[in-house]
C-alpha cells in the first residue's frame, strides 16, 4: 500500500460525507415532525441547522479541489473524488428541502392542521431509508445495492399522487382549506424530490463503481 | 480503426537466460502518441529499443516472435534504413560536439545528401518542426553545446526529423529538463504527431496522461519478465481501467 496519508485523506472524504449526510437525515426527520406537532422553535431549529449543511459541504468541496491539485488522481479514486463533489451536491439540495419544509411549518403558524399527517411521514421515512442505503452503498462500493435503491422510490411517488388527491378532497369540501392545503402539498412534493435526488447519488455510486454513467429517472 | 504502424506478435527479449519480455503483442496506431508505462525494470525502455533494435548493440540478446514497421518484419530489414526510419530521442539530451547546424544535417549527410542549400533547407525545415528556429536562426554555426538542457533535446528532436522518420522513439524525453522545457516538449509532440507516429516511455504518468493517445502499462512476473498488463486509449486507462494491476499502479498503490 502506498501513499498513506493519501488513503487516510479519501478516508477522510467517506467521513465528512457520513457526517452531513448524517445531518441532513435528521433534519428531514425533524422538519416532519415539528410540522405535525406544530413547534415553531423546533422548526427554526431546523432552518438554521442548513446553514451547518451548507458549510459541512462546502469543506468537502474544498477538500476535494485541494486532493485534485495536489495528489492528481486517476482511475477508480477520480470517479470517488468526483463523484463525492456530485453526491454533496445532491445532499446539499436535499439540506434545502428539509428547511423548505421547516419554512412550510412556519408559514402554516398557530393555525390547527386540517387533519393528522399520516403519509406524508411515510414519504420522509422511505426517503430517509433510501438516502441512508444510497450513502451506505456509497462508502462501501456496493452498486448492486445502487441499482436495487431507485426501485423504492415508486412507492414515495404513489404516496405522493394519495396525499395530492386527499387534499384535493379537502379542498373541494371547504375552499377555506386551500391555502394550507397548498402548502402541505409542497411539503409532499419535497419529499418526492428527495427520492429523485437520492437516485441521482445511487447514479454516482454505480459511476465510482464501474465507471458506467447511468439514468434511472 | 486505426491505422497501425507498428506491431508486435508474442515478442519476447531474452538478455541471455533471462527473459526481460515475455510474449508481448501490440498494435501501434499510426500518427499517434502512444506511452509504455510501467515500474522500473518491467521492459517498458527493453520493448521500445526493440523497435530500431538498439538492443542488438547488448551482447546475448535474444528474441522471439514478430515485430512488424507497417507490414515488413524489422529483423530483415537493413539496420541503418531502419534506423532511419525509427529514430530516436534518448533521456539525456545527447547532441554532437559540433555546430547546431551539422548536428542536424548529420543523418542527411551519412545518408548522402552533399547538396549544400539541400542541407540548409532540410535544417530549417527540421528545426522548425522541432520548434527551435526562431531561437537558433542566428547562430546555427555555434556549438551545440552551448544550448540550454531544454533546447538541446529539441535539437535531438530536429535532428531525428531530419532524415524523414516514420516514428520517432522517445526514452523518457522530458526526465532531465525544468518544467517549462518539459511542456515545450510535450507540446511540441503533439505537433510532431501529424507527421510521425511517437512511442515515448515515461515514469511521469500524469506525462503519459497528458499528451498520449494510447497507453500500454507494462508489470513484471514472478520471474522478472515484462509483461504486458494492459494497452488502450489513454482517456480510458486513466479514468476505468480494466486490470485491478493497472488501477493500483496508476494510483499509485504500488510501484
Amino acid at each position: 500500500m502506498g501513499r498513506e496519508q493519501y488513503q487516510l485523506e479519501l478516508q477522510e472524504l467517506k467521513n465528512q460525507m457520513t457526517s452531513v449526510v448524517e445531518l441532513v437525515k435528521k433534519n428531514i426527520r425533524d422538519s416532519i415532525r415539528f410540522l405535525g406537532n406544530r413547534d415553531m422553535k423546533g422548526a427554526g431549529l431546523v432552518i438554521e441547522s442548513d446553514e451547518q449543511v451548507n458549510h459541512k459541504c462546502w469543506d468537502i468541496e474544498e477538500h476535494c479541489i485541494r486532493l485534485i491539485a495536489t495528489q492528481q488522481p486517476v482511475a477508480g479514486d477520480l470517479r470517488f473524488i468526483f463523484s463525492v463533489l456530485q453526491i454533496t451536491n445532491e445532499v446539499e439540495r436535499i439540506g434545502d428541502y428539509a428547511k423548505g419544509i421547516a419554512r412550510i411549518s412556519r408559514k402554516i403558524g398557530a393555525e390547527p392542521l386540517i387533519k393528522p399527517l399520516i403519509d406524508i411521514p411515510r414519504m420522509g421515512d422511505i426517503a430517509v431509508g433510501m438516502l441512508e442505503d444510497a450513502l451506505r452503498a456509497f462508502s462501501e462500493g456496493d452498486s448492486e445495492a445502487a441499482r436495487e435503491i431507485p426501485t423504492r422510490d415508486i412507492q414515495i411517488d404513489i404516496l405522493y399522487r394519495q396525499v395530492h388527491r386527499e387534499l384535493l378532497t379537502f379542498v373541494m369540501e371547504r375552499p377555506t382549506n386551500m391555502e394550507q392545503c397548498m402548502l402541505l402539498d409542497w411539503v409532499a412534493h419535497n419529499l418526492e424530490r428527495v427520492g429523485d435526488r437520492v437516485i441521482n447519488i445511487c447514479e454516482r455510486v454505480i459511476f465510482t463503481g464501474t465507471g458506467e454513467v447511468v439514468d434511472f429517472n | 480503426m486505426e491505422q497501425v504502424r507498428l506491431t508486435t506478435r508474442d515478442y519476447s527479449l531474452f538478455y541471455g537466460e533471462f527473459r526481460a519480455l515475455n510474449g508481448i503483442s501490440l498494435s501501434i496506431p499510426a500518427n499517434r502518441i502512444t506511452a509504455f508505462i510501467g515500474p522500473s525494470g518491467c521492459g517498458k525502455s527493453t520493448l521500445l529499443r526493440s523497435f530500431n533494435r538498439m538492443n542488438e548493440l547488448i551482447p546475448g540478446v535474444r528474441t522471439e516472435g514478430t515485430v512488424l514497421l507497417d507490414d515488413g518484419d524489422i529483423f530483415k530489414e537493413d539496420v541503418v534504413n531502419l534506423r532511419k526510419r525509427v529514430g530516436m530521442v534518448f533521456q539525456r539530451p545527447n547532441p554532437f560536439p559540433k555546430s547546431i547546424f551539422d548536428n542536424v544535417t548529420y543523418g542527411p549527410r551519412v545518408h548522402g545528401v552533399r547538396n549544400r542549400s539541400k542541407l540548409a533547407a532540410i535544417a530549417e525545415e527540421s528545426l522548425t518542426r522541432a520548434a527551435l528556429w526562431d531561437e537558433v536562426k542566428d547562430q546555427l554555426h555555434k556549438s551545440a553545446m552551448a544550448l540550454s538542457g531544454g533546447q538541446q533535446q529539441r535539437l535531438c528532436i530536429a535532428r531525428a526529423i531530419a532524415v524523414s522518420p516514420e516514428v520517432i522513439l522517445m526514452d523518457e524525453p522530458a526526465s532531465a529538463l525544468d518544467p517549462v522545457a518539459t511542456i515545450k516538449i510535450e507540446e511540441l509532440m503533439n505537433t510532431l504527431k501529424e507527421k510521425y507516429t511517437i512511442v515515448i516511455v515515461t515514469h511521469n504518468m500524469q506525462q503519459a496522461a497528458r499528451v498520449s493517445d494510447f497507453t500500454a502499462f507494462l508489470l513484471t512476473d514472478e520471474n522478472r519478465a515484462g509483461n504486458m498488463v494492459e494497452f488502450g486509449p489513454t482517456n480510458r486507462i486513466f479514468t476505468s481501467p480494466s486490470d485491478r494491476r493497472t488501477e493500483d499502479y496508476i494510483t499509485g498503490r504500488f510501484g
